[in-house]
């Protein structure tokens, strides 16, 4: 029997799996997909939002200003690309100062700091590519850009490193309560727990709904983004945002922690849990409404578009709590923006409901430092020429747009919880992220996986599932007929 | 640091022809970069036949042609390194490279050659929207997986775009068992050889939509149906004309384009073909890097790759040998393209200095019958020829003469453009 399994890879649960990986305690994270990182987590903007949006008292104003601060501590306990480069919410009209001025009110009562008004000249003193229509911003030296995969991942293969388990392709189908205990059917098996964390992200409602009989109903609200070469630069420096008006919320342009810029994202209401489609509207809405920030965005430049699901609960505040009159079970439910920005304090807090509730002790062994898979590109020339003598696999480029050697492919499929999938090579080391978008490296990306993990190639998977690459072998469909 | 008369970068069909060709005029120390595991770049894949014709003057595969190349190269004994990846040129011709054997180290270079050949367009570029399953693949990928690594792609096929890689891709794939639906394409002509339409799709049955396009991609694993419509004159789709078809694969030929990462870094100009702006000699803005191939305009023939690579590896052994004479250029003539003409390569010449002919290469904006090439050195027509039929997918050539030319002034232009006379 476990002491507690989480529902979810995503940011929550393996920020919670490395939290509760702290104290004695058997933990097993389930995961319905073949990897970490692979709903809500991996498409969104990889924000770290300052903390002036949320409604001043709720919980997720607390745990955004929270997550923020603890942001830069640990992307460099375990090595994951975090920047502090500013956010701007811009305003246009003087009419609509006052809800500018609101928001700053607001930054102060969640406890957000470095947050300054500024106007026209300075704008565009920091922000020379803005539009000249700009009138005043809010601008938060404390908004920050994190890699939403690195952050993840690094947080997964932490707690993995210190002792919980991990399960992919493990759907959970079914609860029940036992005497003193929970049985979670997977459909391939019932494993018993003395605690449930529900981090299952869009699909937290169909969780919660097993047990308890009070209904949750979490709306899918759709995300759609363009992601632009790299060779643009920083468009902008700082994260911009435009002051939401009564025509809509707007859409943010944004460097990426990876050197990208990206501008997105919509928000419509789907009925769909799994309608990560982009749509013609979608993301004609991004490209006009991004020229309101400004008139020259190089949207020339997209290499790729996607779009992402937040956990919408209509109540628009996170749910972090042990379910009334399920003993033992909790949620951490409706963690949508800024979900990321919070999760490591999420983390903490679950973390420490469960400490409580099972009354456990330190994990004397806990090591909370990770190294992130090893990137030549930071390493100088000498640095490097020693790496390739010692490990040749490190001179020998697969990605040719982002210049990923096989030697990094090579870690990221032998360490913890290491990839499987095309995109699980991607997400880790950004091999097919690039401009061609993998037209180059996924053969040879493919040869890689196939040899390290012995599989044959006709099993090798985009992200999983039946998101199989190739059919078989030439002629395959004259043998079949015959 | 090892220094090196000439650096080619890249060993496909232009890197081979430059490495030839700068041998033959007198220039022995010269080293091939080439970032995969053999020399022939994507000829290597390209296993249907067709190539050769106008240079050998017989119908070779395209391993075959390449063959040809490598086996003068290793005649010659030109040194070349596989699996080596270049990662940097500077404006000085310090070129900075990685394998795995040596490395990463450095070479300085009195000339280096650019042939570092084309990508592919992504799905990404074109903006289709859609799911993103597995199941969507250039064509040059899918291309490469069936053709070395012997893995078919798919079973059902829609194709989007009509270039040269897409037709011959829907005969590929229907050779190996595949079912090519559709070829869609978003112009109102096709951007290939015309012969690939005949041999390719209106052999085996495969309907060619013309002014179509994919308006959304279905599947959350795999693909499981694309959805094209009819576009009106300005590309956008038609309300109404939506068509669904189930299937597993959808091949991307929408267009290649010069890959000139490294070329940026050395600080070359690029121009309209998104390769770089070259003179008479095919030398770039900076001093000694010459470009040629596809990565200089891409090519409907490799044997005009071949033909223009050759010239390149001729001009940079020139330079090598009397870098005095490409110092002092004399006057520069800029060569402007006139009515419906997108670009020509060379973009500028210099009199003074050129050979006593040079072929000047060129592509149409639009398909038009029964017009003249015409070239004027300033006011002066110097080449009149008729062409019944002109399209972007095949490129268009001429012989610009010394002779007609060596008279203009500074100031004065050369126009190339396609006439109604």
């Amino acid at each position: 029997m476990y002491d507690v399994v989480i529902i979810g890879a995503g940011v929550s649960g393996s920020a919670i799996a490395r939290e509760l990986s702290r104290y004695k305690v058997n933990v097993l994270v389930l995961e319905k997909n073949e990897d970490v990182c692979s709903g809500t987590s991996k498409a969104n903007s990889g924000i770290v939002h300052a903390g002036h949006d949320a409604t001043p008292g709720s919980l997720m104003a607390k745990l955004n200003v929270e997550g923020s601060q603890m942001m830069e501590e640990l992307s460099k306990e375990l090595d994951f690309a975090y920047e502090r480069n500013g956010s701007m919410i811009l305003c246009f009209d003087k009419k609509d100062f006052n809800k500018l001025q609101d928001l700053y009110d607001n930054g102060i009562k969640n406890g957000v700091k470095n947050m300054e008004i500024i106007y026209k000249d300075e704008i565009k003193k920091l922000e020379p590519n803005l539009t000249d229509n700009v009138y005043a911003a809010l601008y938060s030296k404390d908004g920050g850009i994190v890699d939403p995969f690195g952050l993840n991942i690094a947080m997964a293969e932490n707690a993995a490193t210190n002792g919980v388990k991990f399960e992919f392709n493990a759907p959970v189908v079914k609860i029940e309560k036992g005497n003193g205990y929970w049985a979670i059917d997977t459909d391939k098996e019932i494993i018993k727990t003395k605690c449930i964390v529900n981090a299952a992200g869009v699909f937290a409602d169909t969780i919660h709904n097993m047990v308890s009989k009070d209904k949750m109903e979490i709306i899918p609200r759709k995300g759609e983004y363009y992601l632009l070469d790299k060779s643009i630069g920083k468009f902008t420096n700082a994260t911009i945002f435009q002051l939401p008006t009564a025509y809509g919320k707007g859409i943010l342009i944004t460097p990426t922690a990876h050197g990208n810029m990206l501008i997105g994202p919509t928000a419509n209401d789907i009925p769909d849990k799994e309608g990560t489609n982009t749509t013609r509207e979608g993301l004609d809405e991004v490209a006009l409404k991004s020229m309101v920030s400004s008139e020259i965005v190089p949207l020339r430049k997209v290499i790729t578009s996607f779009a992402g699901l937040r956990a919408h609960l209509k109540s628009h505040d996170f749910v972090i709590e042990e379910v009334e009159g399920c003993d033992g079970f909790f949620d951490a439910a409706g963690i949508e923006s800024p979900g990321l920005t919070s999760s490591p304090a999420i983390g903490k807090m679950v973390g420490e409901m469960i400490q409580k509730k099972l009354h456990l002790e330190e994990n004397p062994e806990f090591d909370g430092k990770r190294k992130d898979i090893l990137n030549p590109k930071n390493l100088t020339e000498e640095e490097y020429e020693e790496l390739i003598k010692e490990k040749p696999a490190y001179g020998h480029v697969i990605c040719r747009c982002e210049r990923v050697t096989e030697g990094e492919i090579l870690d990221a499929i032998h360490r913890p919880l290491g990839a499987k999938s095309l995109d699980g090579i991607k997400r880790r080391t950004r091999a097919g992220s690039g401009r061609c978008q993998a037209g180059f490296c996924s053969p040879r990306v493919m040869e890689i996986l196939s040899r390290e993990l012995n599989i044959d190639q006709s099993e090798i998977t985009k992200s999983g599932g039946d998101s199989k690459i190739i059919f078989g072998t030439d002629k395959d469909a004259y043998r079949r007929a015959n | 640091m090892r220094e090196c008369d000439l650096v080619i970068i890249g060993g496909g069909p232009a890197g081979l022809a430059a490495a030839i060709s700068a041998f033959d005029s007198g220039i022995k120390d010269i080293l091939i970069l080439e970032r995969d595991k053999e020399l022939g770049g994507i000829l290597n894949q390209c296993i249907h036949n067709g190539f050769g014709l106008h240079t050998f003057k017989e119908e070779l595969t395209g391993p075959e042609y390449a063959s040809r190349f490598i086996d003068k190269v290793l005649e010659r004994k030109i040194e070349y390194k596989l699996g080596t990846m270049v990662i940097d040129i500077s404006k000085d011709k310090e070129v900075v490279a990685i394998n795995p054997e040596e490395g990463l180290f450095h070479i300085k270079a009195k000339a280096v050659i650019l042939a570092m050949g084309c990508r592919e367009r992504s799905r990404g570029a074109l903006n289709i929207p859609g799911y993103r399953p597995a199941g969507i693949f250039s064509a040059g990928t899918a291309q490469r997986l069936v053709n070395m690594e012997g893995y078919l792609p798919g079973r059902e096929v829609v194709i989007l775009g009509s270039g040269d890689i897409g037709l011959i891709m829907a005969r590929r794939m229907t050779y190996e068992g595949a079912k090519v639906k559709v070829v869609a394409e978003l112009m109102p002509y096709s951007g290939g050889l015309k012969r690939n339409i005949v041999q390719c799709l209106d052999d085996y049955d495969i309907p060619l939509k013309l002014s179509h396009t994919v308006i959304d991609i279905q599947g959350k694993e795999r693909v499981t149906g694309v959805t094209i419509a009819e576009v009106d004159n300005t590309g956008k789709p038609i309300k109404g004309t939506e068509e669904t078809y189930s299937c597993d694969t959808l091949l991307l030929s929408v267009g290649l384009i010069p890959e000139n990462e490294l070329s940026e870094m050395a600080g070359v100009e690029l121009g309209i073909t998104s390769g770089p702006i070259v003179n008479e000699s095919l030398e770039t803005n900076v001093p000694g890097i010459f470009a040629c191939g596809n990565v200089l305009h891409v090519h409907d023939l490799v044997d005009y790759v071949s033909e223009e690579a050759g010239f390149a590896g001729k001009s940079a052994a020139h330079f090598i040998e009397d870098q005095k004479k490409f110092e002092d250029k004399g006057i520069e003539i800029q060569i402007n393209t006139g009515d419906k003409v997108r670009y020509t390569v060379p973009k500028t010449v210099h009199p003074d200095i050129m050979e006593d002919e040079i072929t000047v290469r060129l592509r149409t904006t639009n398909v038009f019958k029964n017009v003249y090439l015409n070239c004027y050195a300033g006011d002066k027509r110097i080449v009149h020829r008729k062409r019944p039929v002109i399209a972007p997918g095949e490129m268009e050539n001429f012989q610009l003469k010394k002779e007609d030319i060596k008279d203009l002034k500074a100031e004065e232009i050369i126009t190339v453009a396609f006439e109604e006379e």
